[in-house]
């Protein structure tokens, strides 16, 4: 099997993908190789998902070549891909949970007997299978009896039964703890060895350096380039995927630094103490003053939507306490949060920020409207004050309130989302990506926005993806890894985007080879 | 834009043909006359018969702009009836207006306490709009036939009659009631931030959610609601006969008023509402009734009708049937979140 | 061993009673209808009386368990009622005013269900629309022909088909059966035979446990679909035919409501309504319970009315248990 690694099992070359308005994949090259365990890697939007949808048949190509074994292909469907040998076990786990663990992994290739079910035999196959990855267990109960590591040692059990050369591992160990996922890394190094082409995604730069044998990176749709993992220092992955969006950053000359002074004295706005959720993000403190812009860096899946998310009660913390104003109060709900200030606009624009079938006005007055209350009406009249005043203040177009929000471009959405939150007049305003997937004035106008409203006293508690970004607005960093903050950075004088990126990247392999 | 891309084309041209071609068969058709101080005439007919449609469907379009359905409104309109004709049956002077309106009273309160129990099923134990209400569809009609011993009650008082056969200021008084509900709905709801709220649960259950919005409460009053209108239009049918026939009143309304609000543009994902669309929808479906009774069809035909007129709207509305037909005109702003969901077709390449 | 690490199993009840928990309560309940009626009413228990049962619901049991295969998926059909009225004036009609044979009359019936289930099976599918609301079409189309066949009723009269409806089996002991309860038996046994060994059953659970798994794992979810709607289809119409069986006439305000019954006793009989778990087995006890209530409420000389009360209160019970009892699994979507 070794021999084979002189050519590659897949090849992929100059594929091209574009949606309305997108191009996904432009001109991306990826070859895995048989008895290789490789990692695909990119930020959010980079195209890792596209590339893998297109690889299983989900997505087909506008350009490009797939080669499989050397001879060209085509899959136009999953069920395609899966029988010329390409099998994908996706993060959420798909499978069905209703069924036995058996016929999870036979369901549309039973084995039968004179035209039955033959369950006797399926069950018996089924054993040999786990057998492969090296697990145990009753094959006759239900899935859902089962850990979510059990599932996923399921699918991947049946992808592999199902003749796989190659097995697409998307996120496997996104909700796994640390035994789980060894015992998962065993079984791909087992499956390595026999032979088998793996793609392994996942946002744990750590397990990426202890399992992955070469590397592929994306950026914006774009290959960055290949590298043999031991050979690509973690700091030089992290900036390599971040890339240096510099283009952007020209609205905001001059105003580099941003500390702020006398904060010792003042009472935080919000203080969490220890707040964390299973399975989402680890405990954490974190206080934000006064007129302070907090950013959030991490790569994503590091869990800095989830903190936002515990900060506003969107989801319940199960463990800390919150101080509001010093005094200890509960956030449970959103509606909880909006009552002591706090406002929220969510990286998913279109399914948790905006009513798409209603207008731009109303979208912009529903929360202060469901802060008073459906018997306390806005009047008309304010109503089209607020509104016209925050489209001209955000410069919202088309400057039409009537028009349904959803025809509006990705910038304009997130403006009316600021609106919506900004007649509200909050204390803290959290705002997780607020510039992605929008045009660069839109994004230049955002973060202006955010300048001036800490200048006003407002606190924003700030996620992005570019670093660049979150050093120019932000008096101090938290630097997310793992699910865990990791460090707190004052953003002063010795501050850059690489002890940043330093930060997050660092580990112990590191300073050792230093 | 054009108008027939108003949401209100469509069935308002329906409307119009079918009352049009009324006077092929009935030359009389749109003629009004006086008689004994009482207007009467073939429209007339449509808009009192139509009444009680329009009430429940009214109730009906904002269950339906959350999001839900509610399917217990037949059998709420005969609980409803049962206990107002129950109530009066065992009066001394039937006729007492006292009486009646503690009757009515009565009735409308019951539904009250039947809507609220179904707004508890949807919004506080968290069991889907469709199987909630179903059980009061299935129990309701036996409630109400307890209520009246499983007879067919008949009362004798003109007070009562005039609720849904009675006449003020020469027309029928169903349509002032009509009339009323219809314009109560419109104002509170939009008077009220009411009807932004509940369009936006509708519309969009997480982003309210994010945005502060209780939408437990909201959830409660539709069906509240609901269940208020079907007791309203209960009363009406069982006035109009002097009885209360617990097997029979309010039989398929619910699927009458779900047409109504269909046909009127209201989607049945939730959302948007129209109420006028749903009067227009309203009036519709009571024309075709009184058309297939004019010329003389079998009056149970209109079912047949009914089934196609729901067949066109479903899929006027479905974005899957919108997508194969206008592909051109058609096209996702953003990628597709899920894979292709027709039936794969294997082929195994080369 | 390494699957130490694992083998994690959740705590609470025991594995094997969450599966079958609910019908096992539907048995239970079934039992202990049985004996209270027993000890209650002279004259309750007896074999005929158990057979009657099945007699009584013969055609019910045959809608059921079409309508569990539709449930299993997660949908709905709203239809049957209607299609079981169609059947039962097709069949009249053909015999008497068309003096078909009985032989040709039945396929012809159970064509149209078929034909009917397998058009809204589709539309459901390709048009993403929602079941609920196709059948409410389906339901309207198919009583609306009803009414347009004939608005009264007819008596059959014809001999072939009279024979069959009024022939009894004696089981010895003097009780009796008919032919329409052996059908619906063997209705139940097909049913099960093929949701527990064929694909195309086993496809019906994991559409019902997750679409969009069933999707990605490449199995046939468009067949499966329009598969269970032509099968409820099917079951309607033989259902229509047991009951004209059962009457001896065509009637176009035959079983209105039937749907409700049938949906009734598949919850009561175990079956998540959001699809994935039940069994056939759980529909035909949740029949019996139906018509046991009907028994003891004859027999209490009760009002018929406090059937329909009690099988609200059953369902309301049993979709309460089901949210208890399955509230950790979150439905697929």
């Amino acid at each position: 099997m070794a021999s084979a690694a002189s050519s590659p099992v897949v090849q992929m070359t100059g594929i091209r993908k574009e949606f309305p308005g997108v191009k996904a994949l432009d001109g991306v090259d990826l070859r895995l190789f048989a008895g290789e365990v490789h990692a695909l890697m990119g930020e959010n939007g980079a195209g890792k998902s596209t590339l893998i949808k297109v690889l299983t048949g989900v997505y087909t190509i506008d350009g490009g070549e797939i080669r499989l074994g050397g001879e060209p292909v085509l899959f136009s469907s999953p069920l395609q891909a899966q029988q010329a040998g390409v099998s994908t076990v996706y993060q959420e786990v798909n499978l069905c949970t209703n069924l036995s663990v058996a016929e999870n992994i036979f369901i549309g290739r039973e084995p039968r007997r004179m035209g039955a079910i033959n369950w006797r035999e399926m069950r018996r196959r089924a054993r040999e299978a786990l057998e492969r990855v090296d697990l145990h267990i009753d094959v006759s109960q239900p899935l859902s009896s089962y850990s979510i590591a059990i599932q996923q040692m399921v699918a991947i059990a049946r992808a592999v039964d199902i003749s796989a050369q190659v097995l697409i591992l998307d996120e496997p160990t996104s909700s796994l703890d640390q035994g789980e996922v060894q015992q998962l890394f065993r079984v791909m190094r087992q499956l390595k060895a026999e032979g088998l082409a793996i793609v392994f995604v996942s946002h744990f730069l750590e397990q990426i350096y202890e399992i992955t044998d070469r590397m592929t990176v994306l950026r914006n749709g774009q290959l960055v380039g290949e590298w043999m993992t031991s050979e690509l220092p973690q700091v030089e992955l992290v900036s390599k995927m971040i890339g240096r969006d510099l283009a952007t950053l020209e609205a905001l000359e001059g105003e580099n630094k941003r500390t702020l002074t006398a904060l010792e004295n003042a009472t935080p706005v919000i203080q969490a103490k220890g707040v964390g959720r299973k399975g989402s993000v680890e405990p954490f403190d974190l206080s934000v003053y006064p007129g302070e812009v907090v950013g959030l860096a991490g790569l994503l899946g590091s869990g800095r939507t989830e903190v936002a998310r515990l900060m506003f009660g969107a989801d319940r913390a199960d463990s800390g306490d919150f101080l509001v104003d010093g005094k200890p109060t509960h956030l449970r709900t959103p509606r909880a949060a909006t009552s002591q200030g706090i406002a929220f606009t969510s990286e998913n624009r279109r399914t948790e920020g905006l009513v798409g079938e209603l207008t731009v006005r109303e979208n912009i007055i529903l929360a202060l409207q469901a802060a008073r209350g459906w018997t306390r009406p806005i009047s008309r009249k304010r109503q089209d004050e607020l509104v016209d005043e925050y489209i001209k203040a955000l410069d919202i177009r088309p400057a039409n309130p009537e028009q349904q929000v959803r025809n509006l471009s990705g910038g304009n959405q997130q403006k009316v989302l600021l609106a919506r939150w900004l007649i509200t007049r909050p204390k803290l305003l959290i705002l997780d990506e607020p510039t992605r997937g929008i045009d660069v004035g839109a994004k230049a106008q955002i973060q202006k926005l955010v300048v001036s409203l800490s200048e006003e006293g407002m606190s924003v508690l700030f996620i992005s993806a570019e670093l660049e970004e979150v050093l120019r607005l932000s008096h101090k960093v938290e630097v997310l890894r793992d699910r865990r903050i990791i460090a707190e950075l004052a953003n002063d004088e010795g501050m850059t985007v690489e002890k940043i990126v330093e930060t997050i990247a660092g580990d112990s392999r590191e300073e050792v080879r230093a | 834009m054009s108008i027939t891309r108003h949401r209100l084309f469509y069935p308002g041209v329906l409307l119009l043909v079918l009352l049009v071609s009324n006077v092929f068969f009935t030359p009389t058709f749109f003629n009004l006359r006086m008689q004994d101080g009482h207007l009467y005439g073939s429209l007339i007919d449509i808009v009192r018969n139509g009444a009680p449609l329009l009430i429940v469907a009214v109730g009906m379009t904002f269950v339906i702009a959350t999001g839900g359905i509610d399917l217990s409104v037949g059998a709420v309109m005969a609980i409803s009836g049962a206990v107002a004709t129950h109530h009066i049956a065992g009066l001394s002077n039937q006729d007492s207006t006292a009486g009646v309106l503690t009757a009515v009273g009565m009735a409308l309160g019951f539904c009250l306490l039947l809507g609220l129990w179904n707004g508890i099923l949807v919004a506080v134990v968290g069991i889907q709009p469709i199987i909630a209400t179903l059980i009061l569809m299935v129990a309701g009609r036996g409630v109400a036939q307890w209520i009246t011993d499983g007879q067919i009650i008949t009362v004798n008082s003109p007070a009562y009659k005039l609720i849904g056969g009675g006449y003020k200021l020469a027309l029928p008084f169903a349509i002032f009631l009509a009339i009323a509900v219809l314009v109560f709905a419109a104002v509170i709801s939009r008077r009220s931030a009411l009807g932004m709220l509940i369009e936006s649960v509708g519309g969009n259950a997480e982003a309210s959610r994010l945005a502060g919005i209780r939408s437990r409460g909201l959830i409660l009053l539709a069906y509240v609601f609901s269940g208020f209108c079907a007791g309203l239009a209960g009363l009406m049918i069982s006035s109009n006969v002097s009885s209360a026939d617990a097997n029979n009143t309010g039989l398929f309304y619910e699927l009458d008023a779900i047409l109504a609000v269909v046909i009127g543009g209201t989607a049945l994902i939730g959302g948007r509402y129209f109420l006028v669309g749903t009067l227009v929808g309203a009036l519709t479906i009571q024309t075709l009734t009184t058309t297939i009774l004019t010329i003389g069809i079998n009056p149970n035909a209109t079912l047949l009708f009914k089934a196609f007129v729901v067949f066109v709207m479903c899929l006027i509305q479905s974005p899957a049937f919108r997508a194969k037909v206008f592909r051109r005109r058609q096209r996702p702003a953003s990628p597709p979140a899920a894979p292709a969901s027709k039936e794969q077709h294997v082929r195994v390449p080369a | 061993m390494s699957t130490a690490v694992l083998d994690k199993r959740p705590t609470g009840l025991p594995r094997v009673s969450q599966r079958y928990f609910p019908v096992l309560a539907t048995l239970l309940l079934l039992v202990l209808m049985y004996l209270f009626g027993t000890f209650q009413y002279e004259g309750f228990a007896s074999g005929q009386g158990v057979a009657n049962l099945f007699i009584d619901n013969s055609y019910l049991i045959v809608v059921a368990v079409g309508m569990t295969f539709v449930i299993l998926t997660g949908g709905i059909d709203l239809s049957v009622g209607a299609v079981v009225g169609l059947s039962t004036m097709v069949a009249s009609t053909l015999l008497e005013d068309r003096g078909w044979s009985a032989l040709l009359v039945i396929p012809v019936v159970l064509l149209i269900g078929c034909t009917l289930g397998g058009l809204m099976g589709a539309v459901i599918h390709y048009y993403e629309i929602q079941p609920f609301i196709v059948t409410l079409a389906g339901m309207f189309l198919a009583r609306g022909l009803c009414y347009v066949i004939s608005t009264d009723s007819q008596s059959i009269t014809d001999g072939l088909y009279s024979d069959i409806a009024l022939k009894t089996i004696p089981l010895g002991g003097g009780v009796v059966i008919t032919y329409s309860v052996i059908v619906a038996l063997a209705a139940v046994l097909v049913a099960y035979m093929v949701l527990h060994y064929t694909r195309l059953g086993r496809n019906v659970y994991a559409m019902g446990g997750s679409k969009q798994s069933a999707m990605l794992m490449g199995l046939p979810v468009a067949r499966t679909t329009i598969a269970v709607y032509t099968i409820s289809g099917f079951c309607a119409a033989l259902g229509g035919i047991l009951f004209s069986f059962y009457a001896l006439s065509g009637s176009p305000n035959t079983a209105i409501g039937l749907e409700l019954d049938a949906i009734a006793a598949v919850v009561i009989g175990g079956t998540l309504l959001i699809g994935g778990s039940g069994f056939v087995l759980g529909s035909v006890i949740g029949v019996l319970v139906l018509g046991l209530i009907q028994t003891i409420i004859t027999f209490a000389n009760l009002e018929s009315y406090f059937t329909r009360i009690t099988i609200g209160l059953l369902l309301f019970a049993f979709i309460l248990l089901q949210r208890l009892v399955f509230a950790r699994r979150s439905p697929g979507s």
